[in-house]
């Protein structure tokens, strides 16, 4: 099994095998970060540029950090959204630094599409960082080599993800990921938080959050943006902690073993209590080490493939 | 030889007026046909040979974009209606969404003359039903009629106002003329790219339900009933709409509806790449909504097909999904994504064809197209019915290329347009 796109879209379009491939790639990477010199020439020569449309820190600077440690030179060039329609289109920022000889474009912009319309137009590699609500594959990849790494499989687990799916990016990419490497998965939020027809994308779905955690070996929360799309659907974010929270008392009511996972940044106390934040249940810490590994195997792989597509031209 | 003639031989001619179909010739002088009928043997100043073709009266098509006056970047009367002939469109009706609106007499005087310098086909106007397709303030509906409005739309707006909308049927009824409506409830449709759904859910993109259609066409179709009007619905898209109208003519009421080949060609599943060429409004929607658009054109329930033809710059197109203009072109391919799926689908007969292209529209606007006999205008399209071709956009004569059928192989080729006897198309 060898890796052929040149661009990492999102988990959809990804069959099993290619997602098994970024994930051992990325365990093989995961060993330089412990390194006392952290770093390996993999990349050494090439050139990443993060181009990101919303603000964005933890994943930007995951990216960063994972394109350093394989040599590549990085840039980082913060667009801002409302100016897009004013400003330069997403195509000609595009094409400008294919210009400028680049190798990979890690874009992040709250459009839905946005990277898989770029990548049609551009012949290097573009990585998706976040899309609208569609697709964030990266985190979903930490988040599945998180649950490999503690479980030691994912076939069979149960996942429970908890929040607003209707608007999440992180939900739909663990939706694609897990449920083709053979996992269960649980979606659970109000009723106004879950999109119409998410069965058809092999989940089920569930509104209450004890009866969803109950014999889940994992519970994914997601980042309830009551600044955004939350609002309207729970006006209070206390009620939101009361009915959805994941709380110790919740945790050990289905069983206490539950690894409770987390894309950040954290709200406490509104989706999730700081004890299980903190708690022997939480990875959330682990998920960011992993995550370096995980991007530094999409950069790497991506890269490879474009090359061999070069050469064989 | 008879001078300024055509006469098109051994041609399959339908025609939906007398229920003519079989191998016949056509003569026409000057603009009108003199004589349809088996071995006419005058000698024209032009003859066509249509052995293997089929002759139908040119197409009618009232859902129309020329963009002109305003957005000549897009199209223009006469790029427009370049398009049409190359799609066997006789006759169009122009939109006024364009920039000023169609809104008053001195707009349409200025559009009539655009027309009578540039327009290769035949073009009607719609007038606006608001000053500005606002929604707030009526416009002048018998002047603009007397200036040549042939029907009056607020086009890619629907009247939002139950209010305003019951008195311009009231006034549509006394005055007789002809109200288009747009059904969208744009409470329930804002920020909506794609049908709401799986395909929107999967997408991550917000959708457009068919509740902010199909209440509306509701609503509308109520009020003309109660204006004791008639209404004719625009570009219908889904089964629930389908089956509503279906209700109104049963119940007597004076509804017609017109619906746009994307809805029985394509399903959302057709946006899931994110393609702004599939991007339009009301939005492609599921299979069973396809499937009951041909089941309303097959029963009767939906009059006409029109194509909704709405060019775009490619500034316009080649964006994010969400900022992308809606609506794709339409004049050149409609006819043969018709034989397609329609005549090739088995869902209509020639004849069935010729009266939803042509002369359906034709009546319902009230205007004299849509037949090949006697003493009827010489407007024609000549085409053969199982050749295949594909879609290319460097052939488009619009000036835009955003059609949802690019790379597409469809059934059916225009060879000839003939329009007021002239021949305003041929193919190579």
């Amino acid at each position: 099994m060898s890796w052929v796109r040149k661009d990492l879209l999102g988990l959809e379009e990804l069959n099993r095998e290619e997602i098994e491939l970024i994930l051992d790639t990325a365990e093989s990477f995961k060993e330089v970060s412990s390194r006392e010199i952290k770093k390996v020439p993999a990349l050494r020569g090439k050139t990443v540029v993060n181009l990101f449309y919303e603000p964005s820190t933890r994943t930007r600077v995951s990216f960063e950090i994972a394109a350093k440690r394989l040599s590549a030179d990085v840039i980082n060039i913060a667009a801002e959204t409302s100016s897009v329609r004013k400003g330069e289109t997403l195509i000609d920022t595009g094409t400008n630094i294919q210009a400028l000889k680049a190798d990979i474009v890690v874009i992040r912009h709250s459009f839905s599409g946005a990277a898989v319309m770029l990548a049609r137009k551009l012949d290097i590699s573009v990585v998706n960082a976040g899309d609208g609500w569609h697709e964030h594959p990266t985190q979903a990849l930490l988040d599945m080599f998180t649950l490999k790494e503690k479980l030691g499989r994912i076939e069979g687990l149960r996942v429970c993800i908890v929040g607003d799916i209707a608007h999440s990016r992180v939900a739909r990419s663990n939706i694609w990921g897990l449920t083709r490497l053979g996992a269960k998965v649980t979606v659970c939020a109000p009723r106004m938080l879950i999109p119409p027809g998410i069965e058809q994308m092999g989940v089920d779905v569930g509104y209450d959050i004890d009866e969803a955690l109950s014999g889940a070996d994992a519970v994914n929360v997601l980042r309830m943006q009551f600044e955004r799309d939350a609002r309207e659907a729970f006006p209070r974010e206390m009620d939101y902690f009361r009915k959805f929270g994941i709380t110790r008392e919740r945790i050990k009511k289905a069983g206490g073993n539950i690894i409770v996972m987390h894309p950040g940044p954290l709200n406490r106390g509104i989706e999730i209590a700081s004890d299980v934040a903190d708690g022997p249940n939480s990875v959330i810490l682990e998920q960011v080490t992993n995550g370096i590994a995980v991007r530094m195997a999409v950069l790497f792989l991506v890269s490879q493939a474009n090359d061999k597509r070069f050469s064989a031209d | 030889m008879i001078k300024d003639s055509l006469l098109i031989k051994n041609g399959r001619v339908i025609d939906p007026v007398s229920r003519t179909d079989g191998i016949k010739d056509i003569l026409c002088c000057g603009d009108r046909i003199s004589g349809v009928s088996a071995g006419i043997n005058e000698k024209a100043s032009k003859v066509i040979d249509a052995s293997g073709c089929i002759v139908m009266p040119g197409l009618v098509d009232m859902h129309v974009h020329l963009r002109e006056p305003g957005r000549e970047d897009k199209e223009s009367v006469s790029s427009g209606t370049a398009a049409a002939a190359r799609g066997g469109v006789t006759s169009v009706l122009a939109m006024p969404n364009t920039e000023p609106a169609i809104d008053s007499v001195e707009n349409v005087e200025l559009l009539k003359k655009i027309i009578h310098s540039g327009a290769r086909v035949n073009v009607f106007i719609s007038s606006a039903i608001t000053r500005g397709r606002q929604g707030k303030e009526l416009v002048a509906f018998e002047l603009l009629k007397k200036s040549g409005a042939a029907a009056f739309s607020d086009d890619g707006c629907s009247v939002d106002s139950g209010d305003l909308l019951f008195k311009a049927l009231v006034k549509s009824r006394d005055k007789g003329f002809l109200v288009i409506c747009h059904c969208e409830d744009r409470k329930l449709s804002a920020g909506g790219a794609v049908n709401l759904g799986p395909v929107s859910t999967r997408m991550g993109l917000k959708g457009i339900s068919a509740e902010s259609e199909y209440r509306r066409v509701e609503r509308d179709i109520s009020l003309a009933a109660k204006a004791r009007a008639r209404v004719h619905i625009a570009h219908v898209s889904c089964a629930e709409s389908v089956e509503i109208i279906a209700r109104a003519k049963k119940k007597g009421i004076k509804v017609t509806a017109e619906t746009a080949p994307h809805y029985f060609s394509l399903t959302e599943e057709a946006v899931l790449g994110y393609d702004t060429n599939m991007k339009m409004n009301p939005p492609l929607r599921r299979r069973e909504d396809l499937e009951a658009v041909k089941r309303g054109l097959r029963e009767g329930i939906i009059d006409v097909v029109a194509s909704d033809h709405a060019p775009h710059t490619e500034n316009e197109k080649e964006v994010e999904f969400h900022l992308a203009e809606f609506g794709v072109t339409g004049l050149e391919t409609e006819l043969s994504v018709a034989v397609t799926e329609l005549i090739h689908g088995g869902v209509l007969d020639w004849q069935g064809l010729a009266g939803k292209m042509s002369l359906n529209p034709a009546s319902i606007l009230g205007i004299k197209k849509g037949t090949l006999s006697g003493g009827a205008d010489a407007d024609a399209v000549i085409f053969s019915p199982q050749e295949e071709w594909t879609v290319n956009a460097q052939d488009f004569v619009s000036k835009s290329r955003n059609s949802s059928f690019l790379g597409k192989k469809l059934k059916g080729r225009v060879r000839y347009t003939i329009c007021s006897g002239k021949v305003v198309y041929a193919a190579e």
